[in-house]
């Protein structure tokens, strides 16, 4: 059996939920009360496809406007990304799409991209339209999943790459 | 009189370097905060008029009772009997539970009282505007356009409510354009027009080639620190003394630092005078909140000390030896670890010292986030007294499940985080196999010592710090001081005692005060600062051979609780 080394990062605005999608992913937890990450935390998850062993290093980094300078150093070794929106915000939608910009100049186009509407248990307060959102995933060439780190729904199983 | 204090005075007894926990070889820089500000205070930039002006107006508004009974020969003083301050922190304790019985309308008085003087001056100094104006562009300068007269009362009614003038003490902070940044209590969006008013006052003082220092208002007290780019302000009902509010706001505004670095901070206001610095502080809130709240019952920040985890010292070398060996990367600057704000050690470079202010903002940093719990974090951070011109990285991680003890890694190269990340695992696994985190963990469920362990029945608590190590060491609180107002209280006293013996215009060795509730002795010298509360009816003499006891019961104690050597890599 062969295994592999991933790299991956996840990106987004702040308060879209990108700790809590990769806590329930990595340990099935939830909690309502995180604080924001500071700088970047650090993750490792081990998992079986298609007869590889797969060990993902997960870089969940900070929302926040004053870590964004840092987020080379986290993307520019990755091999894929997840950017996450909140789908009750247009604002962090509009925000995920200048961070696939940045990831297109700034990589080769050999970053895996995959696009995570949050929050779905919300679907009262979404601002985002579905349909939207599956379009700009196709243009960019991105997977396009609506998640939700509360009920877990879309983040049971799920093939990141 | 003069020769019963000398004989019953104690400091013949122990010989500088002897005191408990004198350190020759400390970790942490031993210069004090409190001595820092008093320099800051006497800044000799200032024209020799306004220092006078400055100053003296300080002194006179805020040591009242002081000045009446002035005795530069004296440094012993001895007050029994009356018990002013002790009626003034009960008081002011019971003003802030009774929030009808609040005296003075503190943003009212702010407004209108010197609103007067504002409009005065601001005609003289730029005829065109009036003073209504005047505030508006201040206050909200871009942010203005969806502002109508409707939520402006609103506002002023916001800043009139109970709920909001309750609060014992607001802290805020604005850029010295007037833009809101950040507000202790409630939002800074409503306070738009008092931040405005806060930066009228400080930039006409400042036309006048003044420095606007402290304001005081009935019971309030209102003290300005002026910055580079910030202005931060303290508005508080309580006993503490201007310095110490001050070195609040010092604290609050290294913590600024702490996030965004001087140099980055001075590059965005250069670039755009009126940014929104919110922006960049976002996510940032909490940090100043619990610093704010471990401020009001931490005596460490007054002190100018840190903490450590009363822990064997046979064991405290085991676990620095572990870091020390483990963590032999080029460019790690310090390896500290932690538990519950407490030092358990401390491992650095050869050249480099850590400041006690550095190290509180690094407790504030962990104990603020919860986010470290969950996963190994990799976070810039800058420590103001190493150097506030850029971040170090610092590798955060618990070693146990139970998140008691944190260990830091920091460093100045940003691509170390696996191979830090290696270090902590081996680190890691040498304290479980020296049993390490299990005795660690034993100290902090201890939750430190008791008061009877000294031996001393009338001894009820007490503060020692040791100044060339800069470290403290104080007992639990236990009865009567268990609950929340009796720890405020006995907090108030500590502060108090403190402010007293270092008080700028007259500095003393010793102070024997007498209350109602309690006797309180304290004594400052060269080596060391001990802070004692003993019953009400403790006589001078008995208090002073009880703290001579105290001492040696700490001397023989001080392998636990201070770290006296300086482990490096």
């Amino acid at each position: 059996m062969k295994s592999i080394d991933a790299k991956l990062v996840v990106l987004g605005s702040q308060g879209v939920g990108k700790t809590s999608v990769v806590v329930r992913y990595v340990s099935n937890t939830f909690n309502g009360h995180l604080s924001p990450t500071i700088g970047a935390s650090f993750f490792t998850c081990k998992m079986m496809v298609d007869n590889y062993r797969l060990r993902i290093q997960v870089w969940d980094t900070a929302g926040q406007e004053r870590f964004r300078a840092m987020a080379p150093m986290y993307y520019r070794k990755s091999n894929a990304a997840i950017l996450v929106y909140d789908i009750t915000s247009l604002e962090s939608f509009d925000d995920m799409k200048s961070w696939v910009q940045e990831l297109q100049k700034n990589t080769d186009g050999d970053l895996a991209m995959c696009v995570f509407g949050n929050k779905c248990d919300l679907e009262d307060q979404r601002e985002v339209d579905n349909n939207l959102a599956l379009q700009f995933a196709a243009s960019i060439g991105a997977r396009h999943f609506q998640v939700s780190a509360l009920s877990s729904e879309g983040l049971k199983l799920e093939k990141l790459i | 009189m003069a020769a019963e204090i000398s004989n019953d005075s104690p400091s013949d007894e122990i010989l500088q370097g002897s005191e408990p926990g004198a350190s020759r070889n400390s970790m942490l820089l031993a210069t004090d905060s409190y001595d820092d500000l008093a320099s800051y205070l006497s800044d000799t930039n200032l024209s020799s008029d306004r220092d006078r002006l400055s100053s003296g107006s300080i002194s006179e508004i805020t040591h009242p009772t002081e000045t009446e009974s002035f005795d530069p020969k004296s440094v012993i003083s001895e007050e029994v009997g009356p018990e002013v301050v002790e009626n003034e922190i009960n008081e002011q304790l019971e003003n802030s539970l009774d929030v009808s019985a609040s005296p003075v309308d503190e943003p009212a008085a702010l407004a209108t009282s010197d609103s007067d003087t504002v409009t005065e001056r601001i005609g003289l100094d730029t005829p065109t505007s009036q003073l209504s104006e005047l505030s508006t562009d201040h206050s909200q300068p871009e942010a203005c356009t969806g502002n109508n007269s409707d939520e402006q009362e609103e506002e002023v009614e916001y800043v009139h409510s109970q709920e909001w003038r309750q609060h014992r003490k607001h802290v805020f902070i604005l850029s010295q354009s007037g833009k809101p940044i950040y507000s202790r209590h409630g939002d800074e969006d409503r306070l738009v027009t008092l931040m405005g008013v806060m930066q009228a006052l400080v930039s006409v003082i400042g036309d006048g080639q003044d420095l606007l220092r402290c304001i005081t208002a009935g019971s309030h007290k209102m003290v300005f620190l002026i910055r580079e780019n910030l202005v931060l302000v303290a508005a508080a009902r309580s006993i503490e003394s201007m310095p110490q509010l001050l070195l609040q706001l010092t604290y609050v505004y290294n913590q600024v630092l702490s996030v965004l670095t001087l140099s980055q901070l001075s590059r965005i206001f250069k670039q755009r005078r009126n940014y929104d610095l919110r922006r960049l502080l976002t996510g940032a809130e909490k940090f100043f909140d619990n610093l704010l709240n471990t401020m009001d019952r931490d005596p460490c920040f007054f002190l100018g000390a840190v903490r450590c985890l009363p822990l064997e010292s046979s064991m405290r070398d085991t676990i620095a030896q572990s870091i020390a060996q483990n963590a032999k990367v080029k460019d790690l600057v310090f390896a500290i670890l932690i538990a519950d704000n407490q030092l358990i050690t401390l491992v650095r470079m050869k050249k480099y010292f850590l400041h006690p202010l550095d190290l509180h903002l690094i407790f504030n940093l962990v104990s603020a986030s919860e986010s470290f719990k969950a996963a190994e974090s990799w976070t810039p951070i800058c420590l103001p007294k190493f150097d506030s011109g850029g971040y170090l990285h610092a590798h955060i991680s618990y070693m146990d499940e139970e998140c008691r003890s944190c260990l830091l890694l920091l460093t100045v190269d940003r691509d170390v985080f696996f191979t830090l990340s290696e270090c902590k695992e081996k680190i890691r696994e040498r304290l479980v196999k020296y049993k390490c985190l299990a005795a660690i963990a034993e100290s902090v469920d201890q939750n430190g010592y008791k008061t009877s362990q000294v031996g001393i029945p009338e001894l009820r608590h007490f503060l020692y710090k040791s100044r060339s190590a800069a470290q403290f060491s104080c007992p639990e609180y236990e009865a009567p001081y268990h609950t929340a107002d009796q720890r405020d209280r006995l907090f108030g006293l500590y502060q108090f005692l403190h402010h007293r013996i270092h008080s700028s215009s007259r500095p003393l060795k010793i102070l024997f005060h007498v209350g109602s509730h309690e006797t309180l002795l304290g004594w400052v010298t060269s080596g060391f600062e001990l802070y004692a509360v003993f019953g009400p009816l403790v006589t001078k003499s008995a208090a002073i051979n009880s703290v001579n006891k105290l001492l040696k019961w700490i001397k023989k104690e001080e392998d636990r609780f201070f770290i006296l050597n300086s482990p490096t890599f």
